[in-house]
């Protein structure tokens, strides 16, 4: 407890001079004592929401939100579809697998994914308490439901608690993610505020924002997908 | 000089004599500017959103201690387990002491720059622990031994041909210089790392007062599984990367993106707020937290420079930064380079001994410009000169401005001191750009302006007193053999020759 | 409008064509222009080096000089910055401070003035070159002048004006470019390959002190590329 209060000791002495507001581009240090007094209050405008009025404009309504997400995607690489009914997941999928090879799958169980990954025919490895990541790191792709889709970024929202822990969305070299129609919401403000009703106090410990496949551009600034994360992303909503 | 400054002059004239790596380091970052100037027009108000941003940030650094505690709070109650460390010495031995109790022997880390400012790894190391990075650009630092480039991109400053060679050397084999090969080698080699390490350590982008969470910003995946597969996760998290509420990620996520990479949004961002929750499928069981002071408070003590722990380590303001780009960031030997490092190194590590960095810049303000929070960062630097020298002052300096002042306060000293300079000009010619040239420091790389022939203020008292009217020629040059170079309107360097100006119309007005 | 001209000490001393064109064209416009004969500078090389000290007389004497001036004109954004907006810096905290915050706003850069003060943007200049303009970090980061110059710059006949790719400073920086010379020069070599790129034959700046230091790379590294200041070139014809 010592150094807690060591430090929060430190900070409530150099917190008795008051700093000039940004913006006022330094200021005199002698003019500090008739700057405005620092308010406790949340500054203005900055209330949940609000910040949707200085972020990228996005539209209304599912079919402008699909085209934000779907443009979003475009950029990403990130394979996203819109599908009249699960079964469409199904045959999408199974596309996939006879393509790319799939061997293993890797799932969680949860209404959406449950049947999908069953459908696949191949053995699925269902990540809950006591799986092996040893397991998981030999599936080729990871099934999972997710929390909301971010139309404004392309973004996925995934918590330990709706995509199946922390691995499954990241370790397989490719991230099937299924979701519903009323999961695609406008905007990050949209979405965090979601987050909070959804578990007002009982947060999972992990949350996530996927926005695309991993990447990285760390050797001369060339992209890469599939950096350590997944080299495929695709979205299925329907 | 201070040694460290000694150490900066030598390798920035080195580095900025490079053209490789000038050529590189334009290149690259030509690139991203292309790309953040795309992103930053998709905003509805790029710039009210900065003011917003650096309002939240002022807020919660000026309320520190009030969100930390909330921050604190909120995370113990799931179960994670909170230390503070005053010193960079205090956090290495509780996150070696942490390491033991797990009794770890692999420890894989997430990049994490408040882990390079207490040279975390040399203590891991030193106490037996195998660390491996796993984001690709410090993995490929920590190959070669050198600390990261730039705090976004650790690697930028070398080629793929090089990377190559490295793995070559470290690793066996790289079958080939393409980026997508060199980045499989080092993935397979590190996704064994993930499943086998004991502990993981991450570094933060923020941490939420409000729901008790931390948040990290990467694009790879590499932070998600350090944070995933090891028993027990360690993040190591600054004091003044408060936000004091959830619904703020929503601006300064995106802020961070496109400021820092040109991206709308990095590849994963992700809230950790305790360890493995009941119900919950994996998940280290144990988190701990450890809060770094590290002269942060001295800092914070600074009212006029507070403002510089609003930095979200974006590295937008090195991006932009003429002289980084010119020296790079290895030159500045310290972990924060750039003109945020300028300004926040003599605080964390003396003013006296860092102050070269502050004098190392032109003051041209590209870094306050394009910083999404605000942080007047080319001011700062100013008031770094000024503290520095009122506490230490040179005094062939103080000589030399003292002079200056009197020269140019009185108007006779001025004149006679031009006329002796135009004298001696002529002489210049016989040791310019060598060592005995007094404007060495200028001639050895550029030519020095001449004199003119007379001053403007000659010419405003002559043509007072109506004795010559030049009929708009302005002042010319009496010096013998001067040659008149034609053009009509004179560039700076004709100037010396011919500082006469054209004007259309004559002397109608006159 | 009284119009009090300040001549900073590199103007009068290397480049007294621009203040001579400064008056050419404000006369022109019909103002009576007066020189404020015994100033100098402004004080700007010891505060940037940190000797606030040594500059404060230098800038409580510009204050003096200048304390019945209406309007206060500079050919150059990097003084100019220095009067409107580091003396209420500099002086903080001294007797000064008051008469600096009045000075302030009576400040004017000579671009600046045309356009955004007199709304003149065509003074019947011809310039048959192509140009590129450089912005003096002072006059665009500390002055906000971006838009006049190149308003300016376009009321001129036959002249073409092309736009570097980057923003960039030119690595001049006052004593900077002595204490470090060699990143000084690699800037200034980035600046003239951005001006070089554009196929103009003339950098134009409102700062003379930038243009100094991209000339003594021109001239030493014989790159064809001249430098002149926006002035001359809106008294050419």
């Amino acid at each position: 407890m010592s150094e807690r209060n060591a430090i929060l000791a430190r900070i409530r002495e150099a917190l008795r001079v008051s700093a000039t507001r940004p913006g006022a581009h330094a200021a005199p240090p002698t003019s500090r004592a008739a700057a405005a007094p620092v308010s406790r209050d949340r500054p203005a405008g900055s209330s949940a929401g609000g910040f949707a009025r200085w972020l990228p404009r996005v539209g209304a309504g599912f079919d402008e939100l699909a085209a934000a997400f779907a443009a979003a995607s475009k950029e990403l690489r990130t394979d996203f579809h819109v599908l009249e009914h699960d079964a469409g997941a199904d045959t999408l999928l199974g596309a996939l697998r006879d393509a790319q090879g799939w061997q293993r799958v890797a799932s969680h169980r949860d209404p959406l994914t449950t049947r999908v990954a069953e459908s696949l025919g191949l053995p699925v490895l269902w990540t809950e308490d006591g799986y092996d990541p040893l397991e998981l790191e030999r599936c080729d792709v990871g099934i999972t439901a997710c929390d909301l889709l971010v139309a404004q970024t392309g973004s996925v929202l995934v918590t330990s608690a709706s995509a199946g822990g922390r691995a499954l969305s990241v370790l397989p070299p490719h991230h099937v993610v299924l979701a519903r129609r009323e999961q695609l919401v406008p905007d990050l403000p949209e979405g965090l505020r979601r987050l909070q009703a959804k578990y007002g106090e009982q947060y999972p410990s992990m949350i996530s924002f996927i926005t695309g496949p991993s990447r990285t551009g760390d050797i001369e600034r060339i992209l890469v997908l599939g950096a350590h994360g997944p080299k495929h992303l695709t979205v299925l909503v329907w | 000089m201070t040694a460290p400054a000694t150490q900066f002059k030598a390798a920035a004239k080195t580095l900025a004599a490079d053209l490789r790596h000038r050529s590189l380091i334009q290149t690259a970052l030509g690139k991203y500017e292309v790309k953040r100037d795309e992103m930053k027009a998709r905003f509805q108000d790029w710039e009210g959103a900065r003011q917003v941003a650096a309002d939240i940030k002022f807020e919660a650094i000026n309320h520190l201690d009030r969100y930390l505690e909330q921050f604190v709070a909120r995370i113990e109650a799931r179960g994670t387990k909170v230390h503070w460390a005053s010193t960079a010495e205090q956090a290495r031995q509780i996150i070696v002491g942490i390491c033991r109790d797990r009794q770890a022997r692999r420890i894989v880390k997430s990049k994490a720059m408040t882990a390079e400012e207490i040279h975390l790894n040399q203590a891991l190391e030193q106490a037996g622990f195998k660390v491996v990075e796993s984001d690709l650009g410090e993995f490929i630092v920590q190959l070669r031994d050198e600390a990261p480039y730039h705090i976004v991109f650790p690697a930028m400053h070398l080629t793929r041909g090089e990377i190559k060679d490295l793995f070559d050397r470290k690793l066996g084999d790289a079958p080939s210089d393409n980026p997508e090969v060199l980045t499989m080698v080092a993935s397979r080699v590190l996704r064994q790392e993930y499943v086998a390490a004991d502990v993981g350590i991450t570094g933060a982008n923020f941490a939420v007062a409000e729901t008790g969470m931390i948040s990290v910003t990467e694009n790879e995946g590499n932070a998600r599984l350090t944070a995933a597969l090891p028993k027990t996760m360690i993040t190591l998290v600054g004091i003044e990367k408060i936000v004091p509420t959830l619904a703020d990620l929503a601006l300064f996520l995106p802020m961070l993106a496109t400021a820092g990479a040109g991206q709308l949004l990095s590849g994963y961002n992700t809230l950790y707020g305790g360890p493995r929750q009941p119900g919950e499928a994996d998940g280290p069981e144990a988190f701990h937290v450890v809060l770094l002071d590290n002269q942060r408070t001295a800092l914070l003590a600074d009212a006029e420079q507070r403002d510089a722990l609003h930095c979200i380590r974006c590295g937008a303001c090195l991006n932009v930064c003429p002289i980084f780009r010119n020296v790079g960031g290895q030159t500045y030997g310290t972990t924060y380079p750039g003109p945020i490092g300028s300004v926040i190194t003599p605080h964390l590590r003396g003013l006296q001994e860092w102050k070269h960095l502050p004098f190392a810049s032109s003051l041209c303000g590209a870094c306050s410009e394009v910083c999404p929070v605000k942080i007047d960062l080319h001011h700062h630097l100013l008031q770094h000169r000024r503290t520095a020298r009122a506490a230490k002052p040179v005094w062939w300096e103080k000589l030399a401005f003292r002079g200056f002042a009197l020269l140019v306060n009185t108007p006779w000293l001025w004149r006679l001191s031009l006329a002796v300079g135009r004298v001696g000009q002529r002489f210049h010619g016989l040791v310019k750009g060598t060592k005995l040239d007094p404007a060495y420091v200028w001639t050895q790389s550029r030519e020095a302006p001449a004199l003119a022939g007379q001053s403007f203020k000659a010419w405003w008292r002559e043509r007072g007193r109506g004795t010559t009217d030049h009929g708009g020629t302005g002042p010319r040059d009496r010096r013998p053999g001067t040659r008149d170079q034609g053009p009509r309107v004179t560039s700076h360097e004709s100037s010396r020759n011919d500082p006469g100006v054209a004007t259309k119309g004559g002397t109608a007005h006159e | 409008m009284k119009l009090t001209l300040f001549v900073p000490c590199f103007v009068d001393a290397l480049y007294p064509q621009v203040a001579v064109a400064t008056v050419r064209i404000l006369e022109q416009l019909g103002h009576q222009v007066e020189v404020a004969e015994d100033l100098n500078c402004c004080g700007q090389p010891a505060f940037n080096s940190g000797c606030w000290l040594e500059a404060r007389p230098v800038a409580v004497r510009v204050l003096e000089k200048l304390r019945d001036a209406e309007t206060v004109l500079i050919p150059s954004g990097s003084c100019g910055a220095m009067l409107r907006r580091f003396y209420p810096e500099l002086l903080a905290g001294t007797p000064h401070e008051a008469a600096a915050q009045a000075l302030a706003p009576r400040v004017f850069e000579f671009a600046e003035f045309l356009v955004e003060k007199l709304g003149v943007t065509d003074v019947g200049a011809r310039f048959p070159h192509k140009v590129t303009y450089h912005d003096g970090c002072h006059s665009l980061r500390e002055m906000h002048i971006h838009r006049a110059p190149r308003q300016l710059l376009a009321g001129v006949r036959d002249l073409e004006l092309i736009e570097m790719k980057q923003v960039v400073c030119c690595g001049f920086g006052g004593t900077f470019s002595a204490k470090f010379p060699m990143i000084s020069t690699a800037m200034g070599e980035v600046k003239c390959t951005e001006a070089l790129a554009t196929g103009a034959e003339y950098i134009v700046s409102c700062d003379s002190s930038c243009l100094m230091h991209v000339q003594g790379l021109i001239d030493r590294q014989k790159l064809p590329l001249k430098t002149v200041h926006l002035a001359e070139v809106l008294v050419a014809a």
